[in-house]
């Protein structure tokens, strides 16, 4: 990849007249020797699996595994269709389809990973409900994938993306960030303005642990990338009009390295601290754990 | 780079929950099948780390079974992989490890069918990636990302030259490449990641060369 950075990104971009999505193509072609319309159709059939799965945690009731969640992304999308959400209404669809995602990736359910599956609402939240809400193509939102693709490549790289090593901070704050700069470019911002919704968006979980109940991706992951999305929204908004991250996005992700390394093992997904070892956490976790020894043999 | 493009963050398509836990537990699995080159008769499982705190949470279990069964990340029938193993005839065992390990998703895996024995030890990166850090006790591994050889040979003068003479004249091209030996001419293995999938007719020139003793083709992609 030509690139390191978010800067790398930009740069390239401004020189070569190029949209962050087109870049990545370019790069994805070059990487791997495959031409672009295997590329693309690759791409194609992962945004169809992720409607699917909004599709599917609205229409179907979802339960995890644990039966410890499941309908709120139907709760949600009822509200947001039948009563005036304070975040308005796109964002309360986004929010729901978001869950649903979510909830679907909880009850062991077919998900694309975008960056990960404890964060895999995030993107399809915003995605679909974005084009409902403008009447975009699939090709378009295809084509966004590779922007938020690039973005969280970047992240990857230079930081985390798992909850194990980098709390939840690098899967749900990179899945905001992925999303928030996509959304930039789908709208027509510049890949600029991308890279500062970035690292708006950054800012606002870095130091976000990763503690979940019972060590499942329920709780509180689902809820958070409903939350997750409506950030996105905003972020992406506050790039378009204009602001800019002060601290320049690729610091931001630095610091996500410097605080996701120094994080304890208790707060990066090892269910040993954070909510999961409040008195509900625990009472939840023994009573998950009672019911599966009685409920299963182990091999 | 530890990620390499752009569908290692966007993908991959897999069933839940977890991408480290249930994606990347199933590759490890399916590494250490493959680099047995058949269905195992038995295999133990250690997990450290995060994979030990939580892995029943998140269907490891299920899905480290589920990659030694050659499921990919997406087949739905990672749910109901322990029936599975037991209509195949695997038998298997998961145990937590202690100690510390390079990475807090960690598992090691044996396996075992036909008096051949397979070992593998790696780390579940995030995002379904992984990182093998050991194969068969030698201390080299791969990354998933490419259709990989690993083998088994003696160490010996001109060995890696004949590999890398018999892979240039498949048209294959190498992309990165590792060797490990346990001793001064004693048994060694060399792993080649490449940019496709090798063909059987290279795979029999491979196992054919002098001191070459075994020849398996890992391919998670």
């Amino acid at each position: 990849m030509r690139f390191r950075t978010l800067n790398d990104i930009a740069e390239i971009c401004r020189e070569e007249s190029l949209a962050i999505s087109e870049l990545m193509i370019l790069e994805q072609e070059k990487e791997t020797g495959q031409p672009k319309e295997e590329i693309v159709a690759q791409m194609a059939g992962y945004y169809r699996i992720m409607k699917e799965a909004v599709r599917k945690g609205l229409e179907t009731e979802t339960k995890s595994r644990s039966g410890l969640v499941g309908g709120d992304a139907r709760k949600v999308n009822e509200y947001a269709s039948a009563s005036e959400p304070s975040v308005g209404d796109w964002a309360g669809k986004a929010m729901a389809y978001a869950l649903s995602v979510s909830e679907v990736n909880a009850s062991m359910g077919r998900i694309v990973a975008t960056p990960t599956a404890g964060s895999c609402g995030i993107i399809p939240g915003v995605f679909v409900s974005s084009q409902e809400r403008f009447g975009w193509s699939d090709e378009k939102l295809v084509r966004g994938l590779f922007g938020a693709g690039a973005i969280g490549y970047v992240i990857a790289n230079n930081s985390f993306i798992s909850g194990a090593e980098g709390g939840c901070q690098a899967e749900v704050g990179s899945a905001i960030g992925m999303a928030a700069g996509a959304l930039v470019e789908l709208r027509g911002g510049t890949p600029e303005q991308a890279v500062h919704a970035v690292g708006l968006a950054l800012k606002n979980t870095l130091g976000l642990i990763c503690d979940p109940v019972a060590g499942l991706v329920e709780v509180p992951c689902i809820v958070r990338n409903g939350l997750g999305a409506v950030n996105a929204l905003a972020a992406a908004d506050m790039a378009m009009a204009g602001v800019r991250s002060v601290i320049p996005s690729d610091e931001v992700i630095g610091v996500m390295l410097e605080i996701g390394s120094k994080m304890p093992s208790e707060h990066r997904e090892t269910a040993l601290g954070g909510l999961a070892q409040t008195p509900t956490g625990r009472k939840l976790t023994e009573k998950i754990k009672a019911a599966k020894s009685s409920g299963r043999t182990s091999g | 780079m530890r990620f390499k493009h752009v569908f290692s963050i966007i993908g991959p398509v897999m069933v839940g929950p977890s991408s480290s836990h249930t994606a990347g537990a199933v590759r490890i699995g399916r590494v250490a099948r493959q680099l047995l080159g058949r269905q195992p008769e038995e295999a133990e499982i250690t997990l450290y780390g995060s994979f030990a705190e939580t892995y029943s949470g998140h269907g490891t279990d299920l899905a480290l079974v589920g990659g030694l069964l050659d499921f990919d990340t997406d087949d739905e029938r990672i749910p109901e992989a322990f029936a599975e193993a037991e209509r195949r005839g695997m038998r298997f065992a998961i145990k937590p490890g202690s100690g510390t390990m390079p990475h807090p998703n960690f598992a090691e895996i044996t396996a075992r069918a036909g008096g051949l024995e397979a070992s593998v030890q790696g780390a579940s990166i995030g995002g379904g990636n992984i990182e093998i850090y050991s194969l068969n006790g030698f201390d080299t591994g791969c990354s998933g990302y490419y259709p990989t050889l690993a083998i088994s040979h003696e160490d010996r003068v001109g060995v890696l030259a004949s590999i890398t003479g018999t892979v240039s004249r498949s048209g294959l091209n190498i992309g990165f490449m590792n060797l490990s030996r346990k001793e001064r001419s004693g048994a060694a293995m060399t792993v080649v990641e490449s940019d496709r999938r090798p063909d059987e007719e290279l795979l029999e020139a491979l196992r054919k060369l002098p001191h070459v003793e075994r020849v398996s083709v890992i391919d998670v992609t």
